[in-house]
């Protein structure tokens, strides 16, 4: 089989037509669902390693990539040609995990002061979400507004470059925060283990995407919306003729008008509140095209044999149960959850900042000030990990914590403290929106003095 | 409760009542006069992009979680914003003529149109309305800024073009 350099085991299957992963123990067919390496649907024994998540493993010329079969046997490291990790101690003003516009943002700022930064991402390459984003932007000219989400990833990765005090880790994870700031990461491109000495951390790991219960949600083909625009957007892989799209929220939206462009037919985006959870403008883009928005119907399951054939909606009542007699099946090959996403804050449970559930921000949640400092002092948090937001409110979040952090190691620096109020200021008059309401009133929920 | 509900929000489709309720449809008067935009946007979305966009200074907003509010005497319906918006939100029309009218759309699909296609016209819920052939396409980021010509009667229902890929 062939692919492109720079591209995922993952993206390769897909485009030379294969969607079937692996084998659930019950012989239940699997495929990929996230596409970014937070789930464990695409994982594949490569080179004779079991559970590699194929979506974030480069391609290489010559791998040997084969499916697994319910939980695989634990390979020796000869099997598995391991060799010990190299240890490694370093030294650093600011340690950022995650290289989304959080984590980006934050770096610039810190770095812009004089920081040393070091970045940790768990993919190849830097970006974060905003690489699979080809729509353009809300907000204001001043902070990217109007421009492509993938060109905001741009602008920021040459930003970067300019500093020689940031040092950005790719294919890195970060596997526990330990006493004093010390944290632990694990690179699985140099194979090194490095032990970290943070005198501040800023955590901007980002979300995942939830998931939904209906019979069949297994089956190849039953994926998240992101993960379908991580394969169309991000790699040009078309990831389904005939789509329909379980949920009206903007993610909802854009992707169905995404997959118009990319030359797919959305049957259906169904949403089961009575009315559309997203924008207008989102939802008047896909309706001038055609594509129906069915509010007060649900899915109810997913038919197949090996991967999608075709799907059951069903309308529901006041209470949102489904209403017998109203099924309609609508054949199709991909079923796409756009139903919310959710935070990814472990690393915020384990370092012990004081977390809430808040379902407006999508789950637990840290409690933080408005300059994003966590209860544990010097661990700060912004982005996705904050609570659901965008990109807009990420940067902005991100940059706070960057020069939050500044503050804490130089002190009052004047800019500083004025170009943090200014951005404080600013991302309380973007919030006014009575779209944001939702995030606004959880965000209060947890803001601390 | 689902009474309060605006109807754009259940179907995702505005009517030209709606609009000129929220002040966005331009007075028939300056519709006559010649091109003029029409912002579709009845949701206090946190972006004012159009308001710099503008090289005519026509649209304003009180704070970027304002509607936009468009000076018609100011704005000639050069369509930069229609280029410009990230809703995809902004259309011109031009009703000055007797016998037909002039639409300009956003449009991001391929094949790109080129002036003198023959297009399908669609409605705001993608209804086809008939053909109608394109007088102008230019682009910005991508984002393609198509003239059409409608019958006069459709000039305020056509809001999108389809071509079919070969």
């Amino acid at each position: 089989m062939e692919g492109y350099e720079n591209e995922t085991i993952a993206i390769a299957l897909y485009a030379n037509g294969i969607d079937l992963f692996s084998w659930s123990e019950l012989g239940r067919p699997r495929g990929a669902f996230c596409m970014i390496g937070k789930c464990s649907s695409c994982f594949m024994v490569v080179d004779g390693v079991p559970n590699v998540r194929t979506c974030r493993e480069p391609l290489r010329d010559g791998i040997q990539v084969c499916r697994q079969r319910g939980l695989p046997e634990a390979p020796t490291s000869l099997e598995a040609g391991l060799e010990y990790a190299e240890e490694k101690e370093i030294k650093t003003d600011v340690l950022i995990i995650g290289g989304g516009p959080a984590g980006l943002a934050a770096a610039l700022k810190a770095a812009e002061y004089g920081l040393n930064v070091i970045i940790v991402e768990d993919h190849y390459k830097i970006g974060g979400q905003l690489v699979k984003q080809t729509h353009k932007f809300f907000g204001s000219k001043d902070l990217f507004g109007g421009l492509r989400g993938f060109q905001i990833a741009e602008m920021l990765g040459e930003d970067l470059k300019k500093y020689d005090n940031i040092t950005v880790l790719t294919e890195t994870i970060a596997y526990g925060i330990f006493r004093d700031l010390w944290v632990g990461l694990a690179s699985r491109k140099d194979n090194t283990i490095y032990k970290v000495k943070a005198k501040n951390i800023i955590i901007a790991t980002g979300a995942h995407e939830n998931y939904l219960a209906f019979s069949g949600n297994d089956l190849p083909g039953v994926m998240g919306a992101g993960g379908a625009q991580t394969i169309m957007n991000e790699y040009g892989v078309l990831p389904g003729n005939r789509v329909v799209v379980v949920g009206a929220g903007n993610v909802g939206l854009i992707v169905a008008y995404q997959l118009l462009q990319a030359g797919a037919k959305v049957e259906a985006i169904v949403e089961i509140m009575p009315q559309i959870g997203g924008w207008f403008v989102h939802a008047s883009k896909v309706r001038r095209y055609g594509i129906p928005i069915l509010t007060r119907h649900t899915i109810k399951e997913v038919k197949g044999k090996e991967r999608v054939e075709s799907v059951i909606i069903v309308k529901v009542d006041e209470k949102y149960q489904p209403i017998p007699g109203s099924e309609r099946e609508i054949p199709c090959d991909l079923v796409l959850l756009s139903i919310g996403l959710t935070p990814d804050t472990t690393l915020l449970s384990q370092v012990g900042a004081k977390m809430a559930w808040i379902p407006e921000l999508g789950g637990l949640v840290a409690y933080r000030t408005k300059y994003q400092e966590t209860t544990v002092p010097g661990v700060f948090v912004a982005g996705d990990a904050s609570g659901i937001e965008e990109a807009t409110t990420a940067i902005l979040e991100g940059r706070i914590a960057g020069l939050s952090a500044v503050i804490r190691t130089k002190g009052k620096i004047e800019n500083a403290v004025k170009e943090r109020e200014n951005y404080v200021k600013f991302l309380e008059e973007y919030r006014k929106s009575p779209l944001l309401a939702r995030s606004r009133e959880g965000i209060k929920k947890v803001l601390i003095e | 409760m689902s009474k309060e509900i605006p109807s754009y929000r259940i179907d995702g489709v505005i009517t030209n009542e709606k609009l000129a309720e929220l002040k966005l449809l331009p007075p028939e008067e300056r519709l006559k006069k010649g091109p003029v935009v029409i912002i579709e946007c009845p949701e206090e979305i946190p972006c004012n992009i159009c308001v710099d966009a503008c090289p005519f200074h026509a649209i304003s907003m009180e704070s970027i979680s304002s509607l936009p509010v468009v000076d018609w005497d100011k704005c000639i319906g050069c369509g930069v914003c229609v280029s410009l918006c990230p809703g995809l939100a902004i259309f011109v029309v031009d009703m000055s003529k007797d016998d037909v009218a002039y639409v300009t759309v956003p449009h991001e699909f391929l094949p790109v149109p080129k002036k003198g296609d023959v297009v399908d016209l669609l409605s705001r819920e993608g209804k086809k309305l008939g053909k109608g052939k394109v007088t102008k396409v230019w682009e910005r980021n991508k984002t393609y800024v198509v003239t059409v010509e409608v019958p006069k009667e459709l000039a305020l229902e056509v809001r999108a073009i389809w071509m079919e890929k070969k």
